[in-house]
């Protein structure tokens, strides 16, 4: 039995997640002025979220299956906390202030959603009926809805989706599904009247950046100029122009993806995809190993929630989708989200070091 | 319910296995494709054009302003100058993520909150607003140092005119931008415009130049512009003819003074003038520079002219006698007269008794309609003097094929031509520099243009005496004697014509002429447009005035007095109270 058995650590995902976080400490450092303290403050950030992996590794998915409901109350005890006694920043009600630090429980329920569908699900047989899936998604409405609210749009869709994953994996009918889509396509119109102006804008301008370049469609323009710049190879580790002359906002955060493409180019690019493919796709193979629906259900959806993560920021970076505040996993600087995808990725290797092996 | 379950088949759907599972990968597969096409797109096919973009928008062309070149006078005095001011502007875009700043940077720049919320809303989707244009360099700096981001200064360079409204219709004035809008600094505005220092630099998001990039050039000045004006001439005679209009209750006034040997224009006021560093909202009526752009008919003032014409042709002398009895006669349907009856007077009186009836009949007699009209544009009438001031009015004399039968006799008085009155005073130099019309200049030259010669010597001669006795108290000029010295000139009341015809009540009262007479060293014309109270002869007008500028000029410019028997007299009368 080997260290990295011992303690249930996935040994190719540990390793990817290392040149991930290896990736991160030089386009932060780069993004964020070459500064040293910066970079240092990153690699603390990402020590700390090594350390909430190995520990989530440790917990059994049966605990996890236990605590689920307490998980997801307790998740949208706060959400309505964040309503009610919330810190306004930037326009947005998101955040509970413990003294110094402050915590965002939308980010929390990326993970709770899931687990508490995969519990409720575990303990029925699959595929659902149709009353367990109008269940399941009141359920998932709830955090979703209370999210909206704060507003968070991006965070609330990817919470929804969090819960449709879970849905989908469990077995929805096609039927379903395709009930569900023709609903939304027609509830659109209506969403788009109870949508604030801010909102409507970065939609409108995902198609029309050039119509405001310098308000609206700005960060739309600045992440296109940045990653195209960059060309085939890239202009180098601290040569990206855009975010040190001060063009590309959120350098470090939302946007460091375009620091990236503009220092290490088309190739750069592709082997960052190849990385985030290689995680997904080794999430996917924990979950199709698993061996009861709870874990089953809770890693392919977790994975696949990484997979819209990443998905969702390169989109925004590039400009095939609206710019919604959703970091890239682990490169972006960010604490709450990266110690949530940590935990997802402890969860995925307790997942897998707990399988009961038969010799 | 039963149609959503589907028996038999749930090992498919149990797991992520099965369909489900080649969806999700597929899936995620076709996802990453899409991306890497995009990236693909963007890096590959559309990198030339974003590059660049990110190139232009931090390579930033930055101008720095020099300033205006100087107008001066012939002796250096400044007639207009630039000082530093600096213009606050803000960045909209900035500003508004600072609310915090706003109260502090309103007060600054004296505005109150609500004004200062209300331009920026206004501004919001700009990167650029003033806050403050032309304000004192210290009091930009007050501002500055508040350290505001988005809040910059911007040196520019701000027109002064110490003198004021004595010159303000010929120096004219600058726009906001410093482009000379009117008078000499449109005229002369490309010698006068600094050329500007570029820069390229390489600027950040935020607007700020970082470094520079290349090609960096120093901002040149404007040359300066030396005119031929005296500005003590310009000041004695923008006053004395303010004075003058003010009383007479005109519409308005000029007065020329020029060097007649060089043509070169010591003096041009205009009333009405304006203050040209207050100045605002003003209608163009102040700025215009009247004695170029205006036209007259001269009437009277123009019979030396015509007179020294026809003494030029030789067929007769200043003693050749004219019958002007009864006062008028007539030339077809149309009555020619004077305002009494002169008698049988020689053309000496002609000129003194300013008689139309007489002037007429000589130029009937001596001149042809083809020589009258060839000899009056050898004169400079009817096209411009080419003065180098903007605007200038050509006049106007009809070609000789399209006079009337009348019109050769009243052009013989100055009625049926339009001239400006910078045209006279050309013509005049003529008579009073020996027989050479001069070209006019504004702007001095080391070496002046030679002019030609248009009468001969024995004609300026007689025409001088002419005019030293139409100035004296024999003449209808004697209001425009001075004291010392010998003046010669002609004084000239005219209708004044629109389209309508003539005004029986508006006149335009002239005088024209130089002193001293023995050695002319000024020309001087000066014109009274519409005078409506104490008379509105050129007599009672126009002739004081010349008086005054004349006095005051011969004095300034420390010409010798050339009347010997009044200086005589005076020398006695000092000797006496023993002033000696």
């Amino acid at each position: 039995m080997t260290n990295y058995e011992r303690w249930h650590i996935d040994r190719p995902l540990f390793h990817a997640l290392l040149a991930l976080a290896a990736t991160s400490l030089f386009v932060l450092y780069s993004a964020g002025g070459n500064n040293l303290l910066f970079a240092l403050g990153d690699a603390l950030r990402l020590a700390v979220g090594f350390v909430v992996m190995f520990a989530a590794a440790q917990v059994s998915p049966e605990t996890y299956r236990k605590w689920s409901v307490p998980l997801f109350g307790g998740g949208v005890l706060a959400l309505a906390l964040v309503l009610a006694i919330g810190v306004v920043r930037f326009g947005a009600r998101r955040w509970i202030a413990f003294g110094p630090l402050s915590i965002q429980p939308s980010e929390f329920m990326k993970l709770a959603v899931p687990m508490m569908l995969a519990w409720y699900f575990s303990r029925r047989s699959l595929p659902p009926r149709l009353t367990q899936v109008i269940i399941a998604a009141l359920i998932m409405l709830i955090p979703v809805l209370l999210i909206a609210k704060e507003p968070d749009l991006g965070t609330a869709v990817i919470v929804l989706l969090s819960g449709v994953i879970v849905l989908f994996l469990a077995g929805m009918s096609w039927r379903t599904i395709a009930v569900v889509v023709l609903a939304a396509v027609a509830a659109a119109p209506v969403l788009w009247a109870h949508m604030h102006h801010y909102q409507r804008q970065r939609i409108y301008i995902l198609f029309h950046p050039e119509a405001d370049p310098l308000g609206a469609g700005y960060h739309a323009i600045q992440g296109m100029i940045a990653v195209g710049s960059g060309g085939i190879f890239g202009q180098g580790w601290l040569h990206s122009s855009q975010a040190n002359l001060h063009f590309l906002p959120d350098s470090t955060t939302d946007f460091a993806f375009a620091v990236f493409c503009q220092e290490f180019g088309f190739f750069g690019d592709l082997a960052l995809l190849a990385l985030y493919l290689f995680i997904i796709y080794r999430g996917l193979r924990i979950a199709f190993a698993a061996q009861d629906s709870y874990s089953r259900l809770l890693a392919a959806s977790l994975s696949v929630l990484f997979f819209f993560d990443v998905f969702i920021n390169m989109g925004m970076v590039s400009g095939i989708l609206p710019v919604v505040g959703v970091p890239l996993p682990i490169l972006s600087y960010g604490g709450t989200s990266l110690l949530i995808i940590m935990a997802d990725l402890g969860i995925l290797m307790s997942i897998h070091g707990h399988r009961r092996l038969v010799n | 319910m039963s149609m959503w379950r589907r028996p038999g088949r749930d090992d498919a759907r149990t797991s992520p296995g099965g369909g489900r599972r080649r969806f999700v990968q597929w899936s995620l597969l076709g996802v990453f494709a899409l991306m890497i096409a995009r990236a693909f797109y963007l890096q590959i096919i559309d990198a030339p054009f974003l590059s660049r973009e990110a190139g232009r928008q931090a390579v930033q062309m930055i101008q720095e302003q020099g300033h205006r070149g100087m107008i001066l006078d012939r002796y250096g005095r400044p007639l207009a100058i630039s000082t530093p001011v600096d213009s606050l502007w803000g960045n909209p875009q900035l500003l508004l993520k600072e609310p915090a700043a706003w109260p502090a940077l309103a007060h600054a720049i004296g505005w109150t909150l609500g004004q200062f919320r209300r331009a920026l809303h206004a501004q919001r989707h700009e990167q650029f607003m003033y806050l403050r244009r032309d304000a004192d360099p210290r009091f930009a700096k007050k501002v500055l140092d508040l350290r505001i981001r988005g809040v910059a200064s911007q040196r520019e360079y701000r027109r002064y005119y110490p003198t004021g409204s004595a010159d303000a219709t010929v120096i004219g004035f600058t726009n906001i931008d410093d482009q000379g809008q009117d008078g000499i600094e449109l005229a002369y505005n490309s010698w006068l415009s600094p050329r500007p220092g570029h820069a390229t630099v390489i600027r950040d998001g935020l607007g700020e130049p970082i470094a520079v990039h290349y090609g960096h050039t120093r901002p040149q000045r404007g040359k300066n512009l030396v005119l031929t004006l005296d500005q003590r001439i310009q000041y004695l005679a923008y006053h004395a003819l303010k004075k003058a209009v003010r009383y007479h209750g005109a519409r308005s006034g000029s007065v020329i003074v020029l060097n007649p040997y060089t043509g070169s224009i010591l003096a041009l006021a205009n009333v009405p003038s304006f203050n040209p560093n207050t100045r605002a909202d003003l209608d163009s009526v102040y700025y215009r520079d009247r004695a170029v752009t205006d036209v007259i008919e001269p009437g009277s003032s123009l019979k030396p002219l015509t007179v020294a014409l026809d003494l030029q042709t030789g067929r007769v002398t200043p003693h050749t006698l004219v019958n002007t009895s009864p006062g008028y006669y007539w030339v077809g349907p149309d009555k020619i007269s004077d305002v009494a009856d002169f008698g049988l007077i020689d053309v000496n009186h002609v000129i003194a008794e300013s008689s139309n009836v007489g002037a007429s009949k000589i130029a009937l007699t001596t001149l042809t309609r083809r020589a009258m009209y060839a000899n009056f544009r050898r004169l400079g009438l009817g096209h411009s003097t080419h003065s180098g001031l903007p605007g200038e009015s050509p006049g106007f004399l009809a070609p000789p094929g399209t006079w009337e039968p009348i019109q050769k006799a009243t052009l013989s008085f100055g009625y049926g031509i339009s001239v400006t009155p910078m045209q006279l005073a050309r013509a005049y130099t003529a008579l009073a520099n020996g027989g050479i019309l001069e070209p006019i200049s504004i702007v001095h030259h080391e070496k002046p243009v030679k002019g030609r010669r248009v009468f001969s010597r024995r004609v300026v001669l007689e025409m001088r005496r002419m005019l030293e006795m139409a100035a004296s108290p024999v003449g209808t000029g004697a209001t425009a004697d001075i004291v010392n010295y010998r003046v010669a000139g002609k004084t000239g009341t005219a209708h004044i014509a629109d389209a309508t015809g003539y005004h029986r009540h508006e006149y335009v009262a002239s005088f024209a002429g130089f002193a001293p007479a023995t050695d002319p060293r000024l020309v001087a014309v000066v014109v009274i447009r519409d005078p409506t109270r104490h008379g509105y002869y050129g007599a009672q007008c126009a002739a004081p005035v010349f008086r005054e500028v004349m006095t005051g000029a011969l004095r300034i410019l420390n010409i010798p007095p050339d009347n010997p028997e009044t200086l005589m007299a005076q020398t006695a009368g000092a000797r006496g109270t023993g002033h000696g």
